[in-house]
């Protein structure tokens, strides 16, 4: 039997026979939006847990008791098959030709920010906790009310104390959308599966990729938020 | 004082280093498979463990399916009893890496046969030629073979497989794909609603359709062939013995009967067996 002779794969035929740049480019849009949602629900939920209301204080708390221990990819999977198949929830138009696409990449966002907000909730209120306490007495003294010392005094500070953390949320968060392949986004995850499918004379060439393209997108997060951790810090 | 530690140390490494080479070492013997089965009575084989009709590991421990029928067929026939098969889980990503650091003596889980993964591996057979078909829900008739997928149907496949690139090369105008980690996501998709078909090997949709009877029902316009061969070293010249057990399976009956046990209840008509050559 005569096989094909065909030459070994090169990385620079991996480059031009798939697109490598528009799946990491799916990532990188992935871990934008998740990261900006998380901030923001993370933020309300984190005044939700330090503020007065037992209700809104007790919905925090739980809220982040049940998300934050609960596999990820049980969360995107739920996304998909539990709010878009089985409920109908699908976050797209369903006339749209594209829709499945859009409807699995709103899915996977969606289930990124309300993981990833139970992290970013306890990282902000490790740091409402770094503000002395006589700081808030004193607003509270001149007469302050409850979000407007939150808003002007705790908060400007708490963020500045948890830089650091909340850039280990934000890598952790880049490496966690690959779960998002699960529901068939097409990012570098998915990207990798077809080449590992295709490509099975180069895996380690595969892998090896898509690690470095993964250490491209964390290492200068982490060097960028470190160097602004250091300028912003609070003395005291 | 400084000296000695040192060399404790070039010792720790040292045996360290002979470790990691004892462990590498294993596998790197030249045996043939057909040597070792004869000598050792035991052969480990790589199956895969969540594919039912084909294989499937079972809540009891035990396998069933129509590749683990190939895999104690041909083991049988290179003299090894029932008992000394290791079955080990070959997911479809890994099954190079299994038979080149030799993990298993050879690989039989839905293993096409391609260019690229010659180069890596040796493939006995192919025993079984499937073709890409679509799995649909019984009542849909609108759905009748790859020129029907016209109109924004949704299909689902499992994410980054062979069928499902083929669909977005040559069907991506005409059909949105779901991909899941998973087929038994997609069935469950495909079961309320949410996507309109599923597409793979056709004997793969056989053995989900088995599980629910009734309720799916396989298209059977098949567009592709796969071939799937039985997957063993790259310098091992085992193939001209798996070939021949082979060829006896499908000469004896038991090859057909296999699949009607395992994926005949589909509704699947069993194909005519593929010509397998002699070496």
């Amino acid at each position: 039997m005569t096989v094909p002779v065909q030459d070994r794969m090169e990385p620079m035929d991996l480059f031009s026979n798939y697109d490598v740049l528009g799946a990491f480019w799916v990532t990188v849009q992935l871990t934008v939006y998740s990261a900006v949602g998380a901030l923001v629900w993370g933020t309300v939920l984190a005044v939700m847990r330090v503020g007065p209301v037992p209700i809104t204080r007790g919905f925090a708390a739980a809220y982040v008791t049940i998300f934050r221990n609960t596999p990820l990819t049980i969360l995107v999977l739920f996304a998909s098959l539990g709010l878009a198949s089985t409920l109908g929830i699908t976050l797209a138009s369903a006339e749209s030709t594209t829709s499945i696409a859009e409807s699995t990449f709103r899915l996977a966002v969606l289930a990124f920010v309300v993981y990833t907000a139970t992290f970013v909730c306890e990282a902000i209120r490790s740091g409402v906790n770094t503000v002395p306490v006589g700081q808030s007495e004193a607003a509270r003294a001149l007469g302050m009310g409850f979000g407007r010392v939150l808003a002007t005094i705790v908060l400007p500070q708490a963020f500045r104390s948890i830089i650091s953390p909340l850039a280990s949320i934000l890598i952790a968060l880049t490496k966690n959308t690959t779960v998002a392949a699960v529901i068939g986004v097409g990012e570098a995850a998915l990207l990798m599966s077809e080449m590992v499918e295709n490509e099975s004379d180069v895996l380690f060439l595969v892998f090896a990729l898509f690690a470095l393209g993964f250490v491209i997108l964390t290492l200068p997060t982490g060097l960028l938020l470190g160097w602004v951790a250091r300028r912003l810090e609070v003395r005291r | 004082m400084r000296l000695t530690r040192v060399l404790t140390a070039a010792a720790v490494v040292a045996a360290l280093a002979m470790v990691v080479a004892a462990c590498g070492g294993g596998s790197t013997d030249t045996a043939s498979l057909v040597d070792k089965a004869r000598s050792d009575k035991t052969l480990t084989i790589g199956i895969k463990f969540d594919q039912p009709g084909l294989g499937l590991k079972l809540p009891d421990g035990t396998f069933a399916g129509f590749d683990v029928d190939v895999a104690r067929y041909v083991a049988r026939e290179l003299g090894v009893e029932e008992a000394g098969i290791t079955f080990k889980e070959a997911q479809s990503a890994e099954r190079e890496n299994l038979i080149s650091r030799g993990e298993v003596d050879y690989v039989v889980a839905t293993y096409s046969i391609t260019d690229a993964r010659k180069q890596e591996v040796n493939f006995a057979g192919p025993y079984f030629v499937a073709h890409q078909d679509l799995l649909v829900r019984t009542d849909n008739t609108d759905i009748t073979g790859p020129d029907s997928l016209t109109a924004n149907k949704k299909l689902c496949s499992v994410r980054g497989s062979t069928p499902a690139q083929k669909v977005k090369d040559q069907f991506a105008s005409d059909v949105q794909l779901q991909e899941f980690g998973k087929y038994s996501d997609c069935i469950t998709a495909l079961l309320n609603g949410s996507v309109d078909a599923v597409t793979t090997d056709d004997v793969i949709l056989a053995g989900y359709a088995a599980q629910s009877p009734g309720q799916l029902k396989l298209v059977g316009e098949g567009f592709s062939d796969e071939n799937y061969g039985i997957g063993l070293r790259k310098d091992d010249a085992g193939t001209a013995a798996i070939n021949a057990a082979l060829n006896k399976m499908i000469a004896d009956g038991s090859w057909a009967r296999s699949l009607e046990t395992n994926v005949g209840p589909s509704g699947y008509t069993i194909p005519a067996p593929p010509a397998i050559p002699a070496s």
